[in-house]
């Protein structure tokens, strides 16, 4: 094609919701990591938020590092969300006349339910956003100004650990297939070998992102998390 | 997968002659034609065999490039003949218009080709040299190719290899990163370059890939799903085609200042072959009806080892590696009783080697066309196996049982696994268990339209390159040369012939209205509306496979005088009977499979016919033609050059007139003429 | 074997099209998948129905024409083309639906035929090197590492029959463009070219309005000629470089 731009592909789409899931996969992992230190109790998770918040200081203003977080993070999503629509777009567009019986061989559940699990994961953030950091909404009525306590109080709630697990199973579902496509599509998987690791690996962090993210609510129901 | 054509030990002409001579005055086709005059090639230079090309090459007149552009040219056929064509020829700034009935140039039916391509390289210096690969390729033809043309397709083979290679051709290579070649059968050099199973499919996809590369360039225009139904000829010159758009319906007009003809074989002239289900005769025959002689027409290449017909709803036949003889033991039971029986429960004693019986010097690995006609007299006498197909079961057993016990079942699977694969996949059946089936199928036409050393047709301006020409391969063809044929003739040849007679273009511009045209366009749609109106009792399909018993009955592995007669008039009538009974639906302005087949089978009526005739006349037994009536005592085939040194070229001479045959000497300078021999 | 077929019909391009039930009886295990339709069209004709019209051309699984969605599965159950596919697969008394390949840039022509012949315009785009006839230099000139000529060959096998595009949720056509991509990429004649190779033909597949790929692996497993997915993986790294590049 004449005057065709790489950057103006659908590989480049692809390259877009790679880079941004990536950067979504280190958030992720970091607040999963910030979140298990509830299980020590009230302070240390208290501290750490707070710590969160004094990083860089004074060279940075407080939440400096914080905001650049944010910043980097809505940029990630804005492309991430906006590769997503253009490509399901397309796709849909692929294909008009749908199949009468079609089976899909080879393909995984996680892979196919990645546009449904994202939309997931993304009304997810919008309550969890709204919940935990610009609403700030204690469902039991009490104190938001404490993370820790706001936490305990929001998973007393059984209906919104619910919430909160079938998020982090569709978050598990995205990321199994997300991590080995983010591979593929960086072309990290030029051999049957590496293709099996990068789905092993996509498997594991996928295991540990769920679970991971899901002990806390979990132990605040159970009452090993307690005010 | 090798096609090779086994070459026994020669005696001269000489020691053969006494039984090779004619006894008598033979004319069995005298009243099924009309003598013509003799006819000769005038392009091939007067020069040694060795010198003919490049002074051909030099002599040939060049058009300047910025005339290219106002020159067009039609090349009908995207094989490895017609792509390689139109991308060269597009290359050079010609307007070329390629047309192919299939969706994709892709697809043509050369993509089919497994065993691989010969090239004189001599890499392995083993002794090969231009002048062996010419030299083989004849006497493998049996003596029935024009020696000049034999020559060239040798000396510019290995530019073959080298064009393919640049292009990504992705050929096997040894350790060092060089080309790897392989022997084939009885050539006793390396020569063969080979994609694994499938040198066709890549060597096509190159010649695609530069075809397509010229689409993008402009200077191709691809007519995909386009058949061609009529050859334009204005005053005496082949000026264009009418097409069909075989999605529309559509009957176009596409003009030129000349055409090419690379339309393949017409193998499926006999319905079951190991051709596409597309292959047809129809382009050559439209031709061969405005004027083009064909050649040779009765010279067919019978291959012995292809899986049998499993019943009625057989749509064609796949070819299983002749390579399997060499460890396979071929044998039916000694008593039809026992035909029906599981061929494990047959004692030894009870089973007929046949191959080993009648041939124990060769045995198994007899040449063939001896191997196909053992196989069909076995069947012939009711001793053949498997399903019953019209009554004869048409198959005998290919058994590796005596290969597994020597070589262990790992042995066997190292060597032949994926053909074993693919036999199991057709049949259902486990070849490690039970024996094999074979039974030969048709696989080749060596006969043609005529072409000259230019590779032009008795028709100015019509040129003939690949399969559908009869020039370079005799009486048979050695394995692996025809995908080298197609190559050299599109890549090498007809670039340069075909520019000496576009020197002379562009040639005056004939309009649409042209009473040439118009005559042509409307014969095209008279038969379409024929067909359409006939509304008869019995499907196209149904013609076809009987004209194709009738062919495979009397003009197949073995031909005689009597069952070539009737031949002709099972044809004849059969074809009557078509044209009065035939039920053809749909309509002529749509997608229509029917008839598109109704075409073909119509024009294959007249080709069968024609190969009859022609098979009539040749009474002589040479390469895959063989006459019952010219064979030594001990069955062997028998050649008589005093009689047949020459190549049939039929000319068209109206519905209802006898064809006239005109007769091209062979001369040889530069090899002396030999006699099989098998002893 | 007595079947019972639920086939699209559709008259041309331009007509919608429908499913209709066939009944087909005495349908022997060793036919192919296309004979018995050929035993089903001889049917029709005799009844006066217009038979079914589907593409094949060699019947060997070779040329690529051939190609069905066969119960929701391209080319079938088996991991082979539909010329290649015999009715010993299926079972007495089945139904079989059987539908032409789903891809809005493979419309449908008529009942089972589809126009592929965007993958040409896509190979036009740059699924070639380019060499003039007589320019090439002596084929030794360049040794190509063995195993590299066998990663090419194992890719160049692509018949370019669409099941990838058929079978692929997306209708993506990245196992073809990539099988491509890979066999002139891993040669050393294939390396002038590569960048903007990569970059044109996937513009093409994109302009042709194929879905982009999100690396399902129905392709694959779709695939009569097992090509991997790997080609996909070295058709991304190709755009990525070719972006590097400053295309
Ligand atoms: C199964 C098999 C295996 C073989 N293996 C080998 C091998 O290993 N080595 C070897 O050297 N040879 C082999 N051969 C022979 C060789 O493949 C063919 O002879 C050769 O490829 C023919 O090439 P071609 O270009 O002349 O014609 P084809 O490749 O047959 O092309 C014919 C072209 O003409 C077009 N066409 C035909 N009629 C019309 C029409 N009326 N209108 C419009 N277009 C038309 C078709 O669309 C097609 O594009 C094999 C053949 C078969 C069948
Ligand atoms: C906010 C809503 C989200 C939506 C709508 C969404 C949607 C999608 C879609 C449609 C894909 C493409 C599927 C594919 O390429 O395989 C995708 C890929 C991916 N997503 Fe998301 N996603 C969202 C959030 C997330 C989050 C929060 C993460 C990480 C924690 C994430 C990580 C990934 C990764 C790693 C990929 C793989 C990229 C690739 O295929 O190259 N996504 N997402
Ligand atoms: C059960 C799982 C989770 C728990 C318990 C949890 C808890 C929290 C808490 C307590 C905060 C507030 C922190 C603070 O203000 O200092 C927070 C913020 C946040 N969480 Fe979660 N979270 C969970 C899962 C997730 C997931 C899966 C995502 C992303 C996909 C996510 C994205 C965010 C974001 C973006 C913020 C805001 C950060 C900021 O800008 O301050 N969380 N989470
Ligand atoms: S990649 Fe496979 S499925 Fe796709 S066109 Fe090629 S052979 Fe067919
Ligand atoms: S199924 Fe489709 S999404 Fe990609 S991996 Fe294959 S093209
Ligand atoms: S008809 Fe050629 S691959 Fe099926």
């Amino acid at each position: 094609m004449k005057g065709a731009r790489a950057s103006r592909t659908t590989i480049a789409l692809k390259l877009g919701m790679a880079l941004s899931g990536i950067v979504f996969l280190g958030f992720v992992l970091a607040h999963m990591y910030g979140n298990l230190k509830a299980f020590a109790g009230h302070d240390a998770f208290n501290e750490y938020a707070e710590h969160l918040r004094e990083i860089g200081e004074p060279m940075l203003p407080h939440e400096g590092l914080l905001w650049i977080l944010r910043v980097g993070l809505i940029a990630a999503l804005v492309v991430h969300v906006y590769c997503a629509v253009v490509l399901w777009r397309r796709a849909a567009r692929a294909r008009t006349t749908k199949y009468v019986v079609k089976k899909q061989t080879g393909a995984t559940r996680a892979s196919l339910l990645m546009r449904w699990g994202g939309l997931t994961i993304l009304l997810f953030l919008v309550w969890h956003l709204l919940n935990f950091t610009i609403g700030k909404v204690n469902v039991q009525g009490g104190a938001t100004n404490d993370p820790y306590n706001l936490l305990v109080d929001t998973f007393d709630v059984w209906w919104l650990t619910l919430i909160y697990i079938v998020a982090m199973l569709a978050l598990g579902a995205h990321l199994h297939h997300g991590i080995w496509s983010a591979a593929q599509t960086l072309g990290w998987t030029g051999t049957a070998a590496k293709r099996q690791r990068a789905k092993t690996i996509g498997f594991v962090i996928a295991l540990i992102v769920s679970v991971g993210f899901s002990l806390v609510p979990l132990g605040v129901l159970a009452g090993i998390i307690t005010k | 997968m090798s096609h090779d054509y086994d070459m026994p030990d020669t005696v001269s002409a000489a020691e053969a002659s006494a039984s090779g001579s004619l006894d008598g005055d033979y004319d069995d086709a005298a009243g099924y034609y009309t003598p013509g005059t003799p006819l000769v090639d005038t392009k091939a230079p007067d020069a040694p065999v060795a010198e003919r090309w490049q002074t051909r090459k030099f002599e040939a007149r060049l058009v300047n490039p910025s005339n290219r552009r106002k020159l067009s040219i039609i090349i009908v056929g995207t094989g490895l003949a017609g792509a390689s064509a139109a991308a060269t020829l597009g290359e050079a700034g010609y307007n070329v218009k390629s047309f192919c009935y299939q969706d994709s140039p892709r697809r043509a039916h050369s993509i089919a080709a497994q065993g691989g391509i010969n090239a004189a390289k001599n890499y392995k210096e083993d002794g090969d040299s231009v002048h062996r690969l010419f030299y083989d390729t004849v006497k493998g033809g049996d003596y029935r190719s024009r020696e000049s043309n034999v020559y060239r397709l040798a000396e510019v083979s290995a530019n073959i290899i080298d064009q393919c290679v640049a292009q990504g051709v992705p050929f096997a290579r040894e350790y060092g990163g060089l080309l790897d070649n392989r022997s084939f059968g009885g050539v006793q050099v390396s020569r063969t370059f080979y994609a694994r199973g499938q040198t066709g499919q890549q060597l096509l996809i190159g010649a695609y890939q530069a075809l397509e590369r010229q689409v993008a360039a402009g200077t191709v225009t691809t007519y995909t799903r386009h058949e061609m139904l009529e050859l334009i000829v204005v005053d005496d010159k082949a000026r264009g085609i009418i097409a069909r758009d075989m999605v529309t319906g559509a009957v176009e007009t596409h003009l030129a200042d000349v055409v090419v003809l690379a339309s393949g074989g017409y193998g499926n002239v006999f319905y079951l072959s190991t051709n596409a289900m597309g292959c047809n005769v129809t382009a050559a025959w439209r031709a061969h009806r405005k004027g083009a002689y064909m050649a040779n027409p009765c010279f067919t290449q019978i291959h012995p080892t292809c899986i049998p017909v499993s019943g009625e709803h057989q749509s064609k036949l796949t070819l299983m590696s002749e390579s399997l003889r060499n460890d396979g033991r071929i044998w039916v039971p000694k008593s039809q009783a026992d035909c029906e029986k599981d061929p494990r429960d047959i004692p030894e004693d009870d089973r007929d080697y046949f191959l080993e019986r009648i041939y124990p010097s060769f045995g198994n690995l007899v040449p063939r066309d001896i191997a196909s006609r053992a196989a069909k007299y076995m069947c012939d006498e009711g001793r053949g196996v498997g399903p019953k197909v019209d009554g004869v079961r048409r198959g005998v057993y290919l058994d590796f049982a005596a290969a597994i016990e020597r070589l262990g079942r790992d042995g066997v699977e190292e060597k032949y696994d994926n053909l074993l694969d693919m036999y199991e996949r057709i049949t259902g059946e486990n070849p490690y268990e039970v024996p094999m089936r074979i039974y030969p199928a048709v696989h080749y036409v060596m006969g043609g339209l005529w072409v000259d050393y230019d590779l032009q047709s008795t028709i100015p301006g019509l040129f003939v390159t690949g399969e559908a020409n009869f020039s370079d391969h005799g009486a048979n063809r050695l394995g692996a040369s025809a995908l080298m044929q197609g190559l050299a003739d599109g890549y090498f040849v007809l670039p340069h012939t075909i520019r000496d007679y576009l020197a002379d273009g562009p040639f005056e511009a004939i309009s649409e209205d042209h009473p040439a045209v118009v005559e042509a366009r409307e014969s095209v749609q008279g038969r379409i509306d024929h067909f359409l109106s006939v509304n008869g009792t019995r499907s196209v399909d149904s013609y076809h496979r009987e004209l194709g018993n009738i062919m495979w009955e009397y003009c197949g592995m073995e031909r005689t005088e009597t069952g070539l007669k009737k031949a002709i008039d099972l044809i004849r009538s059969l074809k009557d009977d078509f044209y009065r009974n035939v039920k053809v639906l749909g309509t002529a302005e749509s997608l229509n499979q029917s008839l598109e087949k109704a075409g073909r089978v119509a024009d294959f009526f007249e080709l069968g016919e024609l190969m009859c005739i022609d098979a009539l006349n040749r009474r002589e037994s040479c390469g895959g033609h063989f006459r019952g009536e010219s064979q030594t005592e001990d069955g062997e085939a028998l050649r008589h050059d005093d009689g047949y040194a020459y190549v049939a070229a039929w000319e068209w001479a109206g519905e209802e007139a006898d064809p006239v045959l005109h007769k091209e000497d062979l001369v040889y300078t530069a090899i002396e003429m030999k006699q099989r021999s098998y002893k | 074997m007595n079947l019972t077929l639920k086939i699209w019909r559709q008259p041309d391009a331009e007509s919608a099209g429908a499913m209709h039930t066939y009944q087909l009886s005495d349908v022997s295990p060793d036919m192919s998948f296309l004979e018995m339709l050929d035993v089903l069209n001889e049917q029709l004709n005799d009844k006066g129905e217009d038979p079914i019209a589907f593409d094949s051309d060699c019947r060997e699984g070779i040329c690529g024409a051939c190609g069905l969605m066969i119960n929701g599965d391209a080319h079938g159950p088996e991991v082979t083309t539909t010329c290649q596919l015999h009715m010993r697969s299926f079972t007495d008394g089945e139904t079989i639906t059987i539908e032409p390949w789903r891809s809005d840039a493979f419309p449908v022509l008529k009942d089972l035929v589809v126009d592929r012949s965007a993958f040409d315009r896509i190979i036009q785009q740059g699924g070639f090197i380019s060499v003039n006839t007589g320019s090439a230099p002596e084929a030794h000139s360049v040794p190509v590492p063995r195993d590299d000529a066998m990663r090419a060959f194992n890719v160049a096998t692509c018949i370019g029959c669409g099941a990838c595009v058929a079978a692929c949720p997306n209708g993506s056509a990245s196992l073809f463009m990539g099988a491509k991509i890979t066999h002139l990429g891993e040669l050393p004649q294939g390396q002038p070219e590569r960048d903007s190779r990569v970059v044109n033909m996937v513009a093409q597949h994109d302009h042709e309005g194929f879905g982009g790929c999100t690396n399902i692996g129905a392709c694959t497993a779709a695939c009569p000629k097992e090509i991997p997915l790997d080609v996909i993986s070295q058709l991304n790294k190709d755009l990525r470089t070719a972006i590097k590049h400053g295309h």
